[in-house]
């Protein structure tokens, strides 16, 4: 132990910047990481009470070190590469998906222009690295040259990709009352003395409901999960991973799943604003005043309550059916998107919401 | 005002570290013995008869054609969004319009039944 302290300082003696640099970045990034592992852990554990079963609760209090073990595991198991595959995109594969869903944290705020990267064009990143995940999935499916992970991998593709049209819309429903691509003015644009009916879900309620659902439907989570519909083609594209890829495919998903929980207050539910706010004028003390002039808690209870959605209609919801999933996608949603598009360009050129009020 | 993009560029090349580290890790520490039954494509028991990268669909192919143009119109959007509030009437009444024609495209498709999926 005494020897890994006294190597951890002379690389930090030796290296100051980078030591710096790396210890700065790996700050945002493994509490994604940590997150990541509660979340599976929550979501074991509300499924099992949903089945009135305990969940997870041998590893560590309560269970919450499970995901840990089976990280840990996963690592210690054997990678399998299948002969017929294509060894280098087999492996680039998981990078793919895995490194744009981290990237795109850069961009996520959590107060007013509390972000790594106050980018001006922040929602265009987020878009740009979100379509960048399908890339992963059909490689995965390509490269494994396997019957099931072609199959996953052409469902799950054609079926991102007709949902983030539908969520492009929705996107730019938000811009147009915003007018910014910046995150943090796109939250700041929902403030005003009326609280939380000064968000933007009360305008684009439609366009709310549509993101969320195309958010599910993007993650390839229940009920949208026919890329992986286990009775049918068993676990889609990743059929053929094993061990650390698995883990990567699967790190990738439920970040996915958090990013797509932390948009939905940001653009639609005032991010960090106070459903309150302007209803109390007080100074009480730092810890109670944020209940009513926003703050990061507020954040991350509404992200909370979308993480909670995700699981909530996993064990909620039969699995829909993939012609049903394309009709809901390009049938109901789309032209839902375009004609609302306008309806919030009205509303804006009439003046009916105000940003920022 | 780039610099502000420098902490996107350091994000990427820190998960791409942090995703070959893992999968690197993964190799060191997993045993390794690779038999002709564990390396053969997964298929239910079966044995795999031929390649797996075999004919498809051809509704997925026309699937990804539409999702070029749609998303190629969303990105058209995109800056007219950010700056609606300036542009007023003319902005509103161009983007109607652009809209409308898209509508009119989309509607073809839908008759042609390019939709379908039954």
């Amino acid at each position: 132990m005494d020897s890994i302290i006294a190597a951890f300082h002379w690389f930090v003696s030796t290296f100051p910047t980078l030591s710096m640099a790396l210890g700065l970045l790996l700050l945002p990034l493994v509490p994604l990481i940590i997150g990541v592992a509660m979340y599976v852990w929550w979501e074991r554990k509300v499924i099992g009470w949903m089945h009135v079963r305990m969940g997870p609760n041998k590893v560590g209090p309560f269970g919450l070190a499970q995901t840990f073990a089976d990280v840990f595991k996963l690592l210690l198991k054997e990678v399998v590469y299948p002969a017929n595959s294509n060894k280098t995109l087999f492996l680039l594969a998981p990078l793919w998906a895995l490194i744009p869903s981290f990237a795109a944290w850069a961009v996520i705020p959590i107060g007013p222009n509390v972000a790594w990267s106050n980018a001006n064009a922040g929602l265009l990143f987020l878009l740009a690295m979100t379509s960048m995940g399908v890339y992963g999935i059909i490689l995965a499916g390509w490269a494994s040259n396997s019957r099931y992970a072609m199959l996953g991998a052409m469902r799950s593709a054609a079926q991102v990709v007709s949902y983030e049209i539908a969520m492009g819309f929705s996107l730019v429903s938000v811009l147009i009352l915003a007018g910014s691509l910046n995150l943090s003015d796109i939250v700041q644009a929902q403030a005003g003395g009326k609280g939380l009916f000064d968000w933007f879900w009360l305008p684009l309620l439609p366009m709310f409901v549509i993101y969320f659902v195309s958010g599910v439907a993007e993650t390839n989570r229940a009920p949208f999960d026919v890329a992986e519909g286990e009775s049918e083609i068993v676990a889609g594209f990743h059929v053929e991973y094993s061990g650390a890829p698995f883990a990567v495919f699967f790190l990738t998903e439920y970040a996915n799943m958090i990013l797509v929980s932390f948009l939905a207050p940001i653009l639609f539910l005032g991010g960090w604003l106070s459903p309150i706010q302007g209803w109390v004028h007080a100074d009480v003390a730092w810890y109670v005043d944020w209940i009513w002039k926003g703050g990061w808690p507020w954040l991350f209870l509404k992200v909370f309550f979308f993480a909670t959605a995700y699981v909530w209609f996993r064990a909620s919801f039969p699995r829909y059916r993939y012609d049903q999933i394309m009709r809901l996608g390009w049938k109901v949603f789309i032209p839902i998107t375009i004609v609302w598009v306008f309806v919030a360009g009205c509303m804006k050129y009439f003046g009916w919401v105000t940003a920022g009020a | 005002m780039l610099t502000e993009y420098f902490p996107v560029l350091l994000f990427l090349a820190v998960s791409a570290v942090i995703g070959i580290a893992l999968i690197v890790i993964g190799n060191l520490l997993g045993p390794r013995k690779p038999t002709a039954e564990k390396a053969s494509p997964y298929e239910c028991g079966f044995e795999a008869f031929e390649d797996a990268r075999m004919r498809f669909d051809v509704r997925y192919y026309l699937i990804a054609i539409l999702f070029i143009i749609f998303d190629l119109e969303i990105a058209f959007v995109f800056p007219w969004a950010t700056v609606f509030g300036k542009l007023g009437m003319v902005g509103l009444v161009e983007m109607g319009m652009f809209l409308l024609l898209l509508v009119i495209g989309f509607v073809y498709v839908w008759k042609k039944g390019a939709l379908e999926w039954e």
